[in-house]
């Protein structure tokens, strides 16, 4: 066998790579069982060290979740027995641990069925734990990926822009103000659920929007960050399989996943959905994502979520073999339901969009000057970049000028800026007999 | 990054021995525990070679040989696309299948090639068609 064994750094990759498979599920089970999600984090940290001492001259165990599992429960048990926690009830939870030990040990079907639907709620507890309502944005962003995502926080630290200590801070506050307010650790349930389950999509696609159009930066996408949030929305999915927004969800990432490497032209330079080579889409992610979308359909027959709904218009582009195959009458429908779902003007002004493009341009810059005075979109650099589009394709060159030279000095993204000077360029150019 | 695994064929697979019912809710298992840690993309099993056909390619030549083949060990009995961090992770991954063959067995692992992997070779290339195709399109809408 052609082993690689002897070499430390590659034993510590492997470790890394064990690490990232168990420690969702190990920080779940832990945080059941010593209700203190920071305690169960600590605890399967130090259960990495042992790990880290012992595995260089033992091997990796065969089964290395359960071993670093009964790890944890060990220095669990000898904390609580110590008094060292601040947990009430310690000696309570110390002999629950040890029973939860010996029963590990005898392993058959109906136990490890039993163990693996245990495991499940663990992780959705986690879930919701970390995209708890007390907690900033920023914080469930950063917790979720931590604890679910398996990412170190250097990792997070880098994909964010965040300097490390800004963001160790963040966590370190974030375990503290679910311990203060004693958040409980539990899957809600009807009414509870509709009402929490959209800031847990949130958190994910947040994280999926953060790679797929970096709002600063000279990276216009960190396909990464894209891969994290479609395996969180896809473990979602699998823990919670009646949701149907949580597959509207899951559809909407693996569809715009799908046109990640079309959108990236040479150079870096992004590429328009319009222009984009389609053979390069991704079809195995349009196949999953149209998969995702029926299933959405299938669980929602009083009609889809605001997610499902935007899947449902990225299908459409999905399903288009060329651009003037789009179904923009069907897109603009999808919109209308999208619009009165939410009520908001950046939906008003796709809306818009793709009215222009089913009717003609005059009716879609119509419906862009109703939102000029939009607060919400006040700043909003893709308003005037809209509006330039539109009244360039009426023949309407000057004032498309000046609305692309707004628009790019609206957006931190330089790439993008780039693309609108090159555009008012080309108007310009145009224009010269 | 992607990797496919492949499941290399036995004696038994190419002479369509199906699975044990055991190993089949044990595979089933696995698939679970995969799809729930959001790794596998896709995954099939493949029929005997038998069942299949190559075509030879020399010059300009095309030859189709019909199954089965006789090389076993080269020969690949199932798939799977997984998306991993690493490929050490996408190894930890595999550890934990069961024994897919009643007897011994190999599964191998190769990484699926990115976009960004063909570098800036590629990169003229590409622009000329994607242009190309552009004109092609403003052409007919004229």
């Amino acid at each position: 066998m052609g082993t690689s064994a002897g070499s430390e750094a590659d034993l510590r990759r492997t470790i890394d790579a064990v690490w990232r498979i168990e420690a969702p599920r190990l920080i779940a089970g832990l945080t059941r069982m010593v209700r203190d999600v920071g305690l169960a984090e600590d605890l399967a940290q130090d259960a990495l060290v042992v790990a880290l001492e012992k595995w260089p001259q033992s091997g990796v165990p065969d089964n290395p979740g359960a071993w670093l599992m009964a790890t944890a429960k060990h220095r669990a048990i000898d904390l609580f027995r110590r008094g060292e926690t601040l947990q009430a009830k310690q000696e309570q939870i110390a002999r629950e641990l040890e029973l939860d030990l010996t029963d590990g040990a005898s392993a058959n079907p109906t136990a490890d069925a039993a163990a693996a639907a245990q495991a499940g709620e663990d992780l959705l507890g986690l879930v919701f734990m970390c995209c708890h309502p007390v907690l900033s944005i920023e914080a469930r962003v950063a917790l979720t990926l931590r604890l679910l995502g398996g990412l170190t926080t250097d990792e997070i630290a880098h994909a964010f822009l965040t300097p490390r200590a800004t963001l160790q801070q963040r966590i370190v506050r974030a375990k503290r103000t679910l311990a203060a307010a004693q958040v409980p650790f539990e899957t809600p349930a009807g009414e509870e659920l509709t009402e929490r389950l959209p800031a847990v999509l949130g958190v994910i696609y947040l994280v999926f929007n953060e790679g797929y159009s970096a709002t600063a930066g000279e990276h216009w996408t960190r396909p990464e960050l894209c891969e994290d949030a479609l395996r969180l929305g896809r473990m979602l999915a699998e823990l919670m399989p009646r949701e149907s927004e949580v597959h509207g969800l899951v559809a909407l990432m693996e569809l715009q996943a799908s046109r990640l490497r079309a959108r990236r032209g040479p150079g870096g330079a992004p590429v328009l959905l319009s222009d984009q080579d389609r053979s390069r889409w991704d079809l195995l992610l349009i196949g999953r994502g149209l998969r995702a979308l029926d299933r959405a359909e299938e669980l929602a027959p009083g009609g889809l979520g605001p997610y499902a709904l935007q899947a449902a218009i990225a299908a459409c582009h999905a399903r288009a073999r060329t651009p003037q195959d789009t179904d923009w009458e069907r897109i603009v429908a999808l919109y209308d339901g999208l619009a009165a779902l939410t009520g908001s003007p950046v939906v008003e002004l796709n809306r818009a969009v793709a009215v222009a493009m089913a009717f003609g341009p005059a009716a879609g810059l119509e419906l862009v000057e109703q939102l000029a005075d939009a607060r919400e979109l006040a700043g909003y650099h893709l308003l005037p970049s809209v509006r330039a589009d539109l009244l360039a394709r009426l023949g309407r060159r000057e004032e498309a000028y000046a609305e692309l030279t707004r628009a790019a000095g609206m957006t931190d993204n330089e790439q993008e800026r780039v693309l609108l000077l090159e555009r008012a360029a080309g108007l310009a150019r145009r224009e010269e007999p | 990054m992607r990797f496919m695994v492949m499941v290399k064929a036995t004696q038994d697979s190419e002479n369509g021995v199906m699975p044990s019912e055991e190993l089949l809710a044990a595979m089933g298992r696995y698939n679970e525990e995969l799809a729930k840690a959001g790794v596998m993309l896709a995954g099939e099993g493949l029929q005997p070679s038998s069942k299949g056909a190559r075509v030879r390619f020399d010059g300009a030549s095309r030859t189709v040989v019909d199954g089965p083949f006789a090389e076993t060990k080269e020969l690949v009995a199932g798939f799977w696309i997984f998306q991993c961090k690493s490929l050490e992770e996408c190894i930890e991954w595999v550890k934990r299948c069961p024994n897919p063959m009643p007897g011994a067995s190999d599964i191998e692992i190769r990484q699926v090639f990115e976009a960004e992997d063909f570098g800036e070779e590629l990169t003229p290339e590409l622009r000329e068609q994607e242009e190309r195709i552009r004109a092609q399109i403003s052409g007919e809408g004229q």
